[in-house]
């Protein structure tokens, strides 16, 4: 069933455009004039052509190895998060309690970690995971493990993603659970009486019947990681050293500490790109995973 | 749902009961903390406070440098749910009822925003705003955090209305209704849980974004997230009082999960299982 073409249908869709463009294309507008532009106070500004990006996409600058670096360590940082939450919000979704008041209760424990506000999520972690003041790295250090998370680069990377973790699997699990709560009854009768086994029951329907929503946790979960800032900037700082500096703390240094507009600009207009790119290859890989249950629920 | 099929497990509970208890664990040492004195935080690790004070809930409700940054936070909020679940409903109407031209890319377009790092968008939003004298009031905020909440608002609500079968509408044009009497009587009453997951999602990521929120603000509009980085002193940091501070931005989220409770699983799935 094909929707109907009406082209007014954009007088519908014209405030939403307006408010977005006003926020996304004049700000962008923005950045592209200092990307070209240097600048050596007082408002005087000198035009520089290419000059950041080139030094932006060349690893032997300053410039250049710093941004390769941060998008090194935020793509390993995604790739690590991706391949915990995931997983485990599969298991806990898959360990939610049948009915009753436990589904209410821990549907809002879950829930909450997502509602606090990420700058307090940091505090929380920095409070919990301190060595002299906090109960986590308290107990670590009482069982013989030297743990510091402010010192030690190892410690640190692991301090925040046992953070995000702690933060963001609820989203995951919650999304699943949502996907397993549609699965009719029946599909399990079925499989009951063809005595099949709890895996294959996890793999030939309930895997599948949460693909979809899984995508969207990937989609989601890949997104915002990559634009992570404000946890690791409480917990961290983005150190010990620039250990834990990530693209989005990396840019505000250069942008609002050392006031570099035009490098900034450079770094935001190509950071921006990679995200667009990697948002079309997700948007298309889930339409077309749409369309695909579309044509398995009404065979045409 | 499925009671009787599912094969229940005691490592299911098991599971389930250590995922909660990490859940919680740093949530309640945080509680634990706002209501030791700052002699006992610094001194010793304890499981619950050997005298318990409330010196720091105190000093935040008096003193109205810190309960103006609750009520600024709650101002943009409210703004941003409203603009945004406002703007949203045509345009997610338009989308699921209509093909237009330029339909997918100005769908994915406006997603690629709700995908953008705020941080690119800090220092253009200061300059913006700052030239049309929106800078340290609320609107700022409001206005900056529907780069991403309009988006996300148009793809919930578009997920919960294209589930509403099409028929309805042309019902409701043959008994001549017109088209904002059919949407706001009839349409709107039908996907209510959908507006409901859309205004909490927009509550959502408008109450826990911090860094748009400071960049955009100095003293007037300041949020109560960005008055909690005043807590270091000359004397060292004012443990007990951030803790504190940071119970007090929990409560917010977690009343607004306590009432869509029956719907949080589906919202999170976005109208989309």
């Amino acid at each position: 069933m094909d929707k109907p073409v009406n082209n007014a249908a954009w007088l519908l869709v014209a405030p939403v455009f307006l408010i977005v463009a006003f926020s996304a294309i004049l700000p962008i507008m923005t950045v592209v004039n200092y990307s070209v532009q240097d600048t050596f106070g007082n408002n005087q500004f000198f035009w520089n052509g290419l000059g950041w990006f080139q030094e932006l996409l060349d690893p032997t600058t300053e410039l250049g190895g710093r941004f390769l670096d941060a998008l090194w360590r935020n793509l390993l940082f995604s790739a690590i998060i991706l391949a915990i939450e995931v997983p485990l919000g599969i298991l806990v979704a898959l360990s939610m309690p049948r009915d009753g008041w436990k589904v209410a209760a821990t549907l809002v424990i879950m829930a909450l970690p997502l509602l606090i506000p990420w700058n307090v999520v940091g505090t929380i972690w920095q409070v919990f995971a301190r060595a002299d003041i906090g109960l986590g790295g308290w107990a670590i250090n009482a069982l013989g493990i030297d743990y510091n998370y402010t010192g030690d680069p190892l410690a640190a990377w692991i301090t925040i993603v046992v953070m995000d973790v702690w933060h963001w699997t609820s989203l995951v699990a919650l999304l699943c659970y949502a996907g397993l709560k549609s699965i009719p009854d029946a599909y399990y009768q079925a499989a009951r009486i063809d005595g099949a086994s709890r895996w294959a029951i996890f793999t030939t329907i309930q895997l599948p019947k949460m693909k979809r929503v899984l995508l969207i946790a990937v989609l989601l979960r890949f997104m915002d990681s990559f634009m992570i800032y404000t946890e690791p900037f409480v917990l961290t700082g983005g150190g010990p050293g620039n250990a834990t500096t990530f693209l989005s703390i990396d840019l505000v240094k250069i942008a609002l500490g050392q006031f570099d507009l035009g490098k900034a600009a450079a770094m935001s207009l190509v950071y921006n790109l990679i995200v667009l790119a990697l948002c079309w290859v997700f948007y298309t890989v889930m339409t077309n995973a749409g369309t695909e249950r579309r044509h398995e629920e009404n065979p045409a | 749902m499925s009671s009787t099929s599912q094969p229940s497990s005691r490592a299911g509970a098991f599971v389930m009961a250590l995922y909660l208890a990490f859940l919680i664990l740093p949530i309640y040492w945080l509680v634990n903390m706002s209501l030791k004195t700052n002699f006992e935080i610094n001194t010793t690790v304890s499981l619950w406070p050997n005298e318990i004070t409330f010196e720091h809930y105190i000093k935040i409700f008096t003193d109205s440098s810190w309960y103006s940054g609750y009520i600024n936070s709650l101002t943009y909020v409210a703004l941003n749910t409203i603009i945004s679940i406002t703007l949203a409903l045509p345009a997610a109407y338009a989308f699921s009822r209509y093909s237009f031209v330029g339909e997918k890319h100005l769908f994915f377009w406006l997603l690629s925003n709700r995908m953008a790092p705020p941080a690119v968008f800090a220092l253009p939003f200061f300059n913006l705003y700052s030239a049309i004298g929106l800078f340290d009031t609320p609107w700022a905020v409001a206005l900056a955090h529907c780069l991403f909440n309009v988006p996300l608002a148009v793809w919930i609500l578009e997920g919960f209305m294209s589930g509403v079968p099409r028929e309805i509408d042309e019902t409701a044009a043959i008994d001549g209704y017109s088209f904002p009497r059919f949407f706001i009587k009839i349409f709107m009453p039908l996907i209510a849980s959908g507006i409901g997951v859309a205004a909490f999602f927009c509550f959502m990521f408008s109450w826990v974004e911090l860094l748009l929120a400071r960049t955009l603000t100095a003293t007037n509009a300041k949020p109560i997230a960005v008055t909690m980085t005043r807590t270091v002193s000359a004397a060292g940091m004012d443990w007990g009082l951030l803790a504190a501070a940071g119970v007090l931005t929990i409560i917010p989220g977690a009343l607004v999960i306590w009432f869509v409770r029956n719907y949080i699983a589906k919202g999170f799935a976005l109208g989309r299982v």
